[in-house]
C-alpha cells in the first residue's frame, strides 16, 4: 500500500429516500486506490458497486444522497465537501469514467471528433483546432484506424466496439489520475471485450492512470487487476490482493460466487449455485447480510454484524469463519431453499 | 448420429431480410441473417449455438418456430415439413415447440398475473380447464421450483431469475417435446444464471426435453450442451460434440471465440488471439471464407478469398469450415487455381486452448 493513496474512501453511505423506504444503496464503504494502481470491484446486480462508483464522481441524483460522515479524500481535498465548481474541474480531467453503454454516453448529433475535443477545450482551455488535433491523436491511440476520418463521424456510423474506444479516448484526454470503468465491456462481444481490455491494460502502461475497474465478471477482474473488492448488500465483504482471492477466498459469498460460475474445460454435472437472491436495499437483514444464503451460518451470524476481519496480509473478509474457521468443515443447507420473493 | 431419426432436421436454410430506401421503400439491397444452415438435433439432445451479435443465431432459432418466416431451405420436425404448415397445423406444432426468450422482463404481460400467463397456452391448446388447469399451473410453478401460491401476482412482483422461470413454466406448460432457448441467463446475475442452468437440467431429464440452446457465453454452452454449432456471419462454421470443439477448436474463428473468453484463474493469463476489426456486415459479406480478412491461420492466402469453404468432416463427427486445415475436400490443385501458396496443414495456437 502506497503511504498516500491518490483516492481514500472512508465510511462511504449513499443512501436513496424512496417511497418503498430508505434504499442504503452502499453502506459503509472504505477502500484505497493508489497511484498507477489498478483496482477491481466486482458484485451481483443491486450490490452497489456502480452507485460507489457514482458517488465518487458526486453524480447521485435525488432522491439519493451522499450521507453526511462519508469521506472520499482524492488529492488531498474531500470530494463530499467539494463546490459545484471544483467537482466539475475533477469530473473529466483528474477523475474520468468509461461506461457500460457507449451509445447513450455519446451526444448523436455531434461527430465523435468534437465530443473528444470538447474535452481539451472544456478543461485545458485549448483552441478548437489544438483540441481536434488532440482528439484526433487520443482516438488514433486507442486503435481507430484512420482516425481522421473517423472523427468526423457521428456515433450511429459506428461499431459498438468503436465506440467504446471513443469513450476510452475522451475518458484519457486529460491524462487523469483515475479512470472509473463501469462494465466497459460488457455490453460488447467476447472478441471486442477481448480487444478493449487488451487496450485498457496497454493504455494503462502508458499514461499511468490507475483504473477502478467495475464488473460482475471474475474473468475480467482476473486478468486487468492487480486487488480486488467484492462487494454484497451494499458493503464489501472481502478485499485481497488479487492472486491471493482467486487461490484462497474466505468469505462464503466469494466462494459462491467462484464456484457458480461455469468454466470451459472443467467438467461437472451440476453448478454449484448460491440458493436465494440479494435482498432488497430497502430491508438489509441483520447480523450478516449474506446469512440466510450460506452454508455455514451459525447463531453468532444472527446476532452480530461481522467486521472487516484480517485474515492475511491486505486481506479482509467479513465473515465470522476468521475466528471460528472449524465452521467450515460442516456445510448445512441454507436457510433459504428458493428465491424469495422481492419486496412487494 | 445414431441411426435414429432426429428430432429436428434442418437443410439449406436461408433467411434474407431487405434493405429499403427512400419514399418507396425500393430494395436496394438485402442482409442474410442465415445463409446456408444445416443441422440435425437428436431426441434428448441439447445443441448449442454460438456466435457473436448479428452472426444469425437468434433468426436461426425463431425461423425453426416459425416466428420468422425462412426464405428457403427445409424444416423437420419428426419427419413433418413445418415449412410447408398452414395456421392450423402451425398451431398445433407449437404445442410441441416452444421458446424461451432472453429478457424476462418484455416477455411476460405485465398485465396479466402469473396464473393466467401460465394458463394461456392450457386454454389455446384446449389441455385443461377451470379447475384442473388450476391445479396444473400450482403443479408448474412448483416445478420450476416457484411457490404454487404465486399464481395471483404480477409479473412485476419477482426478480430477474424468477421472471425466467416464469417463462420457463408458460413453456412446459404444453408439455413440448422441443425449446428453443434464445440465451436464457444472459440477463442473469452469476449465481441465478447457475440456478436456472441446473433447474433446465433437471427438467430436460425429468421430461426427455429436447433443447435448441442460443448463447453468447461459451462457458455456459460448454456446461449444457452435447453438440455445439459455432455460427459466424449467417453460417455454421464448426459443428461437434462439446468435449472435442472446446479440446480442438478447428475453424480458425472459433480458436479466436475461445481464446477471447476471459479466464477467472489470475495464474493463467495467457497469449490471446486478438482479431483485428469488427465483424463485416451481413449485408455485404467478404467473398470466400467469410472469415478470412480477420483469419490468423498461417496458411491464409488468396484461395480463402475465392473458394466458399464446405461445412466438411475433418475428424469423426467434427465438421469445419475451413480450407487450410486439413483435412478438406479442396484439392491443393484447386486452391492453386484460385491463387493459393500454402499448402493447408492443421494449426491450433495454444492460446485456444483452455487447460
Amino acid at each position: 500500500m502506497t503511504p498516500t493513496p491518490l483516492l481514500s474512501i472512508r465510511d462511504l453511505r449513499t443512501y436513496f429516500y424512496t417511497e418503498a423506504g430508505v434504499a442504503r444503496a452502499v453502506d459503509g464503504v472504505s477502500f484505497d486506490i493508489g497511484a498507477g494502481e489498478t483496482v477491481g470491484i466486482v458484485g451481483e446486480s443491486g450490490c452497489g458497486k456502480s452507485v460507489t462508483a457514482l458517488s465518487i464522481l458526486r453524480l447521485i441524483q435525488p432522491p439519493g444522497r451522499i450521507e453526511s460522515g462519508s469521506r472520499i479524500e482524492f488529492e488531498g481535498r474531500d470530494i463530499v465537501t467539494l463546490g459545484d465548481e471544483a467537482i466539475r474541474d475533477i469530473r473529466g480531467n483528474r477523475i474520468s469514467m468509461i461506461f457500460q453503454e457507449p451509445m447513450s454516453a455519446l451526444n448523436p448529433v455531434f461527430a465523435v471528433g468534437d465530443q473528444v475535443a470538447e474535452v481539451a477545450r472544456v478543461h485545458a482551455g485549448m483552441s478548437k483546432k489544438e483540441a481536434w488535433e488532440r482528439a484526433v491523436e487520443m482516438l488514433a491511440l486507442t486503435g481507430i484506424p484512420d482516425a481522421e476520418a473517423r472523427a468526423k463521424q457521428y456515433p450511429h456510423q459506428l461499431s459498438g466496439g468503436m465506440r467504446q474506444r471513443v469513450l476510452i479516448a475522451m475518458a484519457l484526454m486529460m491524462k487523469p489520475a483515475l479512470v472509473i470503468a463501469d462494465e466497459p465491456t460488457t455490453a460488447l462481444d467476447v472478441t471486442i471485450q477481448a480487444q478493449i481490455l487488451e487496450l485498457l491494460v496497454d493504455l494503462q502502461k502508458k499514461i499511468g492512470t490507475s483504473i477502478l475497474m467495475i464488473t460482475h465478471d471474475l474473468g475480467v477482474i482476473a486478468e486487468t487487476t492487480s486487488r480486488v473488492i467484492v462487494m454484497y448488500a451494499g458493503e464489501i465483504v472481502e478485499q485481497a490482493a488479487v492472486d491471493d482471492l482467486f487461490a484462497n477466498p474466505h468469505h462464503p459469498y466469494t466462494e459462491g460466487l467462484m464456484h457458480s460460475m461455469p468454466h470451459i474445460g472443467h467438467d461437472q454435472e451440476r453448478l454449484n449455485v448460491i440458493p436465494g437472491t440479494v435482498p432488497a436495499p430497502t430491508e438489509w437483514p441483520s447480523g450478516c447480510r449474506f446469512r440466510e444464503r450460506c452454508p455455514y451460518s451459525w447463531d453468532r451470524c444472527e446476532r452480530e454484524h461481522p467486521p472487516l476481519y484480517e485474515i492475511g496480509v491486505g486481506h479482509v473478509s467479513r465473515c465470522h469463519l476468521a475466528i471460528e474457521p472449524e465452521r467450515r468443515n460442516s456445510p448445512h443447507p441454507p436457510l433459504v431453499v428458493e428465491e424469495g420473493v422481492a419486496a412487494a | 448420429m445414431n441411426g435414429a431419426a432426429p428430432l429436428l432436421s434442418v437443410q439449406h436454410l436461408k433467411k434474407s431480410f431487405p434493405i429499403k430506401k427512400g419514399v418507396f421503400a425500393r430494395q436496394v439491397g438485402a442482409v442474410q441473417a442465415v445463409s446456408d444452415v444445416s443441422f440435425d438435433v437428436a431426441r434428448g439432445e441439447t445443441l448449442g449455438v454460438v456466435g457473436e451479435s448479428g452472426c444469425g443465431k437468434t433468426t436461426t432459432g425463431r425461423t425453426i418456430l416459425r416466428l420468422i418466416e425462412p426464405s428457403s431451405g427445409e424444416i423437420r420436425f419428426e419427419g413433418r415439413d413445418v415449412n410447408s404448415m398452414g395456421t392450423s397445423e402451425l398451431r398445433a406444432l407449437r404445442r410441441e415447440m416452444q421458446i424461451i426468450f432472453q429478457d424476462p422482463v418484455s416477455s411476460l404481460n405485465p398485465r396479466m398475473t402469473v396464473g393466467a400467463i401460465i394458463r394461456e397456452g392450457l386454454t389455446i391448446h384446449k389441455l385443461a380447464e377451470g379447475a384442473a388447469a388450476d391445479s396444473r399451473v400450482r403443479q408448474l410453478l412448483q416445478e420450476v421450483g416457484l411457490r404454487p401460491e404465486y399464481s395471483t401476482r404480477y409479473p412485476h412482483e419477482f426478480s430477474g431469475g424468477q421472471r425466467q422461470r416464469i417463462g420457463i413454466a408458460r413453456a412446459l406448460s404444453v408439455e413440448p417435446k422441443f425449446i428453443v432457448c434464445d440465451e436464457p441467463v444472459s440477463a442473469l446475475d452469476v449465481s441465478v444464471q447457475a440456478q436456472v442452468i441446473n433447474l433446465l437440467v433437471d427438467l430436460q431429464r425429468d421430461h426427455n426435453l429436447t433443447y435448441l440452446f442460443i448463447a453468447h457465453d461459451l462457458s455456459v454452452v460448454e456446461h449444457i450442451a452435447d453438440r455445439v454449432a459455432v455460427m459466424y456471419l449467417g453460417k455454421i462454421v464448426e459443428l461437434a460434440t462439446a468435449e472435442d470443439l472446446y479440446r480442438e477448436p478447428i475453424m480458425p474463428y472459433t480458436q479466436a471465440l475461445l481464446s477471447a473468453v476471459p479466464v477467472a484463474d489470475p495464474h493463467a493469463r495467457k497469449e490471446r488471439i486478438i482479431l483485428k476489426g469488427d465483424v463485416p456486415s451481413p449485408a455485404n459479406p467478404p467473398s470466400g471464407c467469410v472469415f478470412h480478412p480477420r483469419c490468423h491461420h498461417p496458411a491464409k492466402d488468396e484461395a480463402c478469398a475465392r473458394i466458399v469453404p464446405p461445412l466438411e468432416e475433418k475428424a469423426p463427427g467434427h465438421f469445419a469450415a475451413c480450407i487450410k486445415q486439413t483435412p478438406t475436400t479442396i484439392t491443393w490443385e484447386q486452391q492453386r487455381q484460385a491463387g493459393g501458396v500454402h499448402r493447408p496443414e492443421r494449426y491450433l495456437p495454444l492460446a485456444a486452448v483452455h487447460a
